[in-house]
């Protein structure tokens, strides 16, 4: 059989960026993403083979070398590699009771950067997105306007929304229009 | 000047600082910082507006956000024109214009005046008893012509082209209201390093300190100290000052409403400025420092252009510069309108006469009128405003009666004393206390976390008020978490204080008389509508204020409610405790439509949902339909076709070769753990344990009441995770349905679900040809029918990017669903596009998906179900596991009326002519002879043209349906009645030989 060729990676809104008052939108590359369950006796032998002990706390997260682990729930992380790991592969062999579910394509990310970043979030977004309630490395599974997303306080102006790939055109529309009004 | 009433030397406005604007197309000229009240007046402009009911000429009442007469249309251009506008709030901009509204043919001279002459036709309750008669006559007639004749300003008729924002705020400290109460405690929470908000309505802060000369703090007058003291507070980091905002709803936990008008004030707003930003604030702390509104007095005539409230004239002379008059009177019961008359008198403006009810005041203030000259006659009163357009004489008469006396004045100040602003506190659910030694009602019970400080709190002094304030602020920042107080202190080196007051009618309005004496002036209501409630049996303060509208237009009787109440207590000769208050409602002022929508608009009022082919279905010529969020492809017309034309081909063409149809909008959920078919053993009726890795089984869902929920295809990857599948629509309530039942009713099993809809681009390639278009693109997976039979999935490769491949049919042809992740499924469908042209494949859409499913009668669930179907009346009982002991909905099946006789079952229905299509939804009766109304035994759920069996096909739930087939039934329609023959639900290829075609 000839070799097939591979098919091109169309991802949604690739590319696109634009900026507010004070605020950068971004909309970032494809990353490995997985939604990890867990039952506590996994924890351990989860954080050794992903590298990254997984946070226990509501609202934080915790990163290393790329692969940043999101607290969402008390059974539940979104595991976001940017380093072209595969945390699925990686969870594969752990015995302990868990699910690890590649939702790589499901979502999209925009980065929202700049002084106004929180304010321009805070358009659609109930949360205390300051520092001292929301400081770097908080995370958060929350609503922008009418839709879900997953906060990541990536540096004091710096956000990154995740959303679901569907929802990606509302979410870069209502924050587009929420950045004129820095 | 700007203006022939505008005062040389009076003032905070710049005399330099023109701006230019129009009154009913009359060029005027304001100064910045002007109001559009305080620029009318400025130019002798008394008469702005008609009143609601009566069409009475109407003046400027008031300073403030309480205005119930001066409503203005201020327009900015064709589609920016607002009505109801308050001239006491809007501020002046250059190129300005203002029209008056509730006038025909022209403000002074309104047809609909006659009104005023008729009035005893409309007296209290009129609405709830005249247009009684003839019943039809109210939608034609009364209603149309009631609403053109009563009413305000006229609605814009163009989109609003102007954008709105939104913002929520968290903070330690909201500080509700920016007078010298709002800023102490502002600044004494601020000082300890919490957060604060502090908001004001008015362009700037200040509040009483606006028209009140008497204060000085730390060293300053008032109105400077409160100046420096924002400054101070908007340029420190924690604190966020916010002016043209109104706080005007107060929610559960602290939860408050701004509203901050951004640009209504700019003669060119910038492109990007929102016209106005809804603040939604969470606060720990709410500080109430809303301050009181003065009242009117009662008497006859007294809404005449020219009468007003004494803090009003006090504000335009103090900050605007203007006089409201060349020879004013005042009435008073309070000695706040002193001051007025003594500010008016040193800015060279005739004072006639002070009118005070009061038999002997004194004081102060009472005395330095009299040494400035000024008459002042107690125990009188005003008891009628004379002239129309402006009033030109007050009648003053001693209480007890006697001689008139005229006094020729061409303004007339008043004030019933101040009523505490207890909105915001009213709204937080915290219950207010009548105080009979001042008689008004202040905050008493709280029910949240908020404290009032100042005049909304009773207090009469500044030293008080501050005093109490930067207490309450230093209070509220500790409690809500502040280290250290600051000790933030102020010194009020003068003030002013006032006393006294009177609630209800003067003399000559009282009970006996027929007089026009308002009580509020935007509804028109006077203090003898008041009474006539009381006498036609209104007990309630509720109800005297539903049945006179007392308090009920935009105002909400900011001016009136206590006057109303303290007419009825009267009336019905109780205490005013005991007649009870009405409701404090949000919002405090009118909100706009666009503020509450913000940025909920155009593209973003609902989210629109596309999936990762749409791009490719758009280029070649696809309709969309709408399915929730979702935009699906519907059908794809060629050039020359109509969506029938081109849904027959579709149809045929998948038949006859092989269609390929994006079905990436159903809901996909991943269901992982040991227990995962445990799991779906309870959550569907079918069995799971013995469904072999590598097979899929069509699953049905039910409620716990037995009918069906969703329904989908469930393929098995593992022992321990299944790939289900949803209906579009079900998605989001499918995953909860099953997060619900596995949190709440089986939190034992070791299973977890996860939502797979948007990881996953479906592609459906259905036809005979389908193996042949997939099989050249895919690696790693024998799709022989011995490897790989109908109902089974596999993972491997396609186009080089993983698949889940399943081996299934919507159609009842060959078929199957491609699985890729969703980047590549616009490539993945490139592809097999590619290899369908080669066997003459085609796109098709939503619609040729249904006319498909419904040949081999696959139901629709929704369409085909309703919520009262259970899988019996479907004709679904083989997907009911006769062997499980329990699932969801295992017992709602066993109920009586679901196992009785007599219920509607799902049949097929084919018309006796074979191009008669049904119509969806139409009914069906046994005898179509039969008296209407008649019996209906069914409905058509379904129904299309098949051009497979080239004749309408269709689906119904009938009474009975399975017992009836063979039988003729009938779908009566306005144009005949149609005859049908009740069959099976299997169109096309009964024997289902083609799934493996």
């Amino acid at each position: 059989m000839a070799k097939l060729a591979t098919a091109i990676r169309n991802p949604a809104l690739s590319g696109h960026s634009v900026g507010g008052h004070g605020v950068l939108l971004k909309v970032l590359a494809p990353a490995s993403r997985m939604s990890l369950r867990a039952r506590p006796a996994a924890i351990a032998a989860l954080s050794k083979a992903l590298g990254v002990s997984l946070p226990d706390k509501a609202k934080t997260s915790a990163a290393k070398g790329g692969r940043t682990v999101l607290w969402l729930g008390p059974d539940e992380w979104l595991v976001i590699d940017e380093a072209g790991g595969d945390p699925v592969a990686d969870c594969a062999a752990v015995k302990g009771l868990h699910s690890a579910v590649d939702v790589s394509h499901r979502n999209v990310a925009i980065a929202v950067t700049g002084p106004n970043a929180a304010a321009t979030i805070n358009a659609g977004c109930p949360q205390d997105l300051s520092l001292q309630a929301f400081p770097v490395g908080a995370a958060s599974r929350t609503v922008l306007g009418k839709v879900e997303m997953v906060l990541l306080r990536t540096g004091e102006d710096a956000f990154r929304v995740e959303c679901w790939r569907s929802f990606s055109d509302y979410v870069y529309g209502f924050l587009s229009e929420a950045a004129r009004d820095g | 000047m700007a203006g022939t009433y505008r005062i040389s030397g009076q003032g905070r406005l710049t005399p330099a600082k023109t701006a230019r604007f129009t009154f009913d197309g009359k060029p005027m000229t304001g100064l910045a910082g002007d109001t559009v009240a305080s620029a009318l007046l400025a130019n002798g402009v008394h008469l702005v507006g008609r009143s609601f009911k009566y069409h009475r000429p109407r003046g400027i009442l008031s300073a403030g956000a309480e205005e119930p007469n001066a409503l203005v249309t201020v327009e900015r251009d064709a589609a920016r024109k607002t009505p109801n506008v308050r001239a006491t709030v809007q501020e002046l901009y250059d190129g300005l214009t203002v029209n008056s509204q509730n006038r025909w043919p022209s403000l002074s001279f309104d047809v609909g005046a006659v009104n005023d002459l008729a009035s005893p036709m409309f007296s209290a309750g009129f609405y709830y008893k005249t247009f009684m008669w003839p019943k039809a006559a109210w939608h034609k007639f009364y209603e149309p012509n009631i609403r053109a004749a009563a009413g305000l300003g006229v609605a814009p008729d163009q989109p609003d082209p102007d954008h709105y924002s939104a913002r929520y705020a968290h903070c330690e400290v909201l500080v509700l209201g920016g007078g010298a109460a709002g800023i102490a405690a502002a600044l004494a929470a601020a000082e300890t390093g919490v957060r604060v908000i502090i908001c004001d309505e008015q362009a700037d802060f200040g509040g009483a300190l606006r028209y009140e000369k008497g204060a000085v703090i730390d060293g300053q007058d008032g109105w400077s100290w409160a100046q420096a003291t924002v400054a101070k507070l908007a340029a420190m980091d924690n604190v966020t000052v916010l002016s043209r905002t109104t706080a005007f709803g107060y929610y559960a936990q602290n939860f408050v409403g701004l509203v901050e008008r951004v640009t209504d004030h700019l003669a060119r707003p910038g492109r990007d400025e929102p016209r106005e930003r809804l603040w939604q604030v969470r606060a720990r702390r709410v500080v109430i420092a809303t301050g009181a509104i003065e009242r009117h007095m009662v008497f006859a005539n007294n809404d005449r252009p020219g009468v007003m409230l004494a803090s009003a004239a006090r504000t335009f002379l103090n900050h605007y510069g203007v006089v409201v008059g060349k020879q004013v009177g005042v009435y008073t019961a309070n000695d706040s309108a002193y001051a007025t008359a003594i500010d008016l008198k040193k800015a060279g403006v005739g004072v006639a006469a002070i009118v005070d009810l009061r038999d002997n005041p004194t004081g102060p203030l009472v005395d330095e009128a009299r040494a400035l000259g000024i008459e002042v006659n107690h125990g009188r009163a005003v008891t009628s405003a004379n002239g129309s357009q402006r009033i030109k004489s007050m009648t003053v008469q001693a209480k007890a009666g006697g001689a008139e006396r005229t006094i020729a004045v061409d303004a007339l100040l008043m004030s019933a004393g101040w009523t505490p602003s207890v909105h915001m506190f009213s709204q937080s659910r915290g219950k207010v206390a009548f105080d009979d030694a001042t008689k008004r009602f202040l905050p008493g019970t709280y029910a949240q976390d908020c404290v009032s400080v100042g005049a909304c709190n009773g207090s009469d002094s500044l030293e008080d008020t501050v005093i109490q304030a930067l207490a309450a602020g230093a209070e509220a920042a500790s409690s809500a978490g502040a280290k250290a107080s600051k000790g933030t202190a102020l010194k009020v080196e003068a003030s002013e204080g006032w006393t006294g007051g009177m609630l209800g009618s003067g003399p000559g309005a009282g009970a006996g008389t027929t007089v026009k004496a308002f009580v509020d002036f935007q509804n028109d209501v006077t203090a003898k509508d008041i009474r006539q409630a009381v006498h036609e049996g209104m007990r309630s303060i509720e109800h005297v204020k539903r049945f006179t509208t007392n308090g009920m237009a935009t105002d909400q009787g900011k001016t009136s409610n206590m006057h109303g109440l303290a007419i009825a207590a009267e009336a019905l000769g109780k205490d005013i405790p005991q007649v009870g208050l009405t409701t404090f409602r949000a919002p405090y002022t009118p909100v706009t439509f666009g503020a509450i929508v913000n940025h909920a608009r155009h593209g973003l009022f609902d989210p629109t949902r596309k999936t990762a082919t749409h791009s490719w279905a758009e280029s070649h010529g696809a309709v969309f339909e709408d399915v929730g969020q979702w935009k699906r492809a519907w059908y794809f017309p060629r050039s020359g076709e109509d969506m029938h034309a081109a849904v027959d081909r579709e149809c045929v063409t998948v038949r006859k070769s092989a269609g390929l149809f994006d079905a990436s909008t159903l809901g996909k959920i991943e269901v992982v753990g040991p227990d995962a078919a445990k799991f779906m053993e309870l959550l569907y009726t079918n069995p799971w344990e013995k469904l072999e890795v590598g097979r899929c089984r069509y699953g049905i869902m039910l409620r716990e009441d037995g009918f069906i929920y969703d329904d989908g295809v469930v393929g098995r990857l593992a022992a321990d995770r299944f790939h289900v599948t949803t209906t579009t629509g079900g998605a989001a309530r499918v995953m909860n349905h099953m997060e619900d039942y596995l949190q709440t009713e089986f939190p034992n099993l070791d299973v977890w679900l996860t939502s797979v809809s948007e990881q996953w681009a479906v592609i459906a390639v259905q036809g005979p040809r389908s193996r042949d278009i997939i099989a050249p693109l895919v690696e790693g997976i024998d799709m022989s029918d011995e490897a790989m039979p109908h109902m089974s999935v596999r993972e491997g490769k396609i186009c080089g990017v993983p698949t889940r491949l399943f081996r299934m049919s919507f159609t009842g042809d060959r078929g199957f669903e491609v699985n890729v992740p969703a980047d590549y499924g616009r490539a993945v469908w490139e592809a097999l596009w590619a290899e369908g042209q080669k066997h003459g494949a085609c796109a098709y859409g939503t619609e040729a998906m249904h006319v498909l499913r419904a040949e081999k009668g696959y139901i629709i669930v929704g369409q085909d179900t309703d919520g009262t179907v259970t899988p019996n009346d479907a004709g679904l009982d083989w997907a009911v596991g006769k062997k499980k002991t329990d699932f969801v909905g295992i017992r709602g099946l066993t109920r009586p009326d679901l196992v009785a006789k007599g219920r509607k079952q799902l049949v097929g229905l084919r018309t006796k002519d074979p191009r008669t299509v049904l119509e969806e939804g139409a009914q069906i009766v046994e005898n179509p002879k039969q008296a209407i109304p008649m019996k209906m035994i069914g409905h058509v759920t379904s129904s299309y043209w098949s051009a497979n069996c080239d004749r309408s096909i269709a689906m119904g739930l009938v009474l009975n349906g399975r017992d009836r087939i063979g039988e003729t039934l009938y779908v009566p329609m306005p144009d005949g009645v149609i005859e049908v023959e009740v069959t099976g639900t299997v169109f096309f290829d009964e024997k289902g030989d083609r799934l493996n075609g």
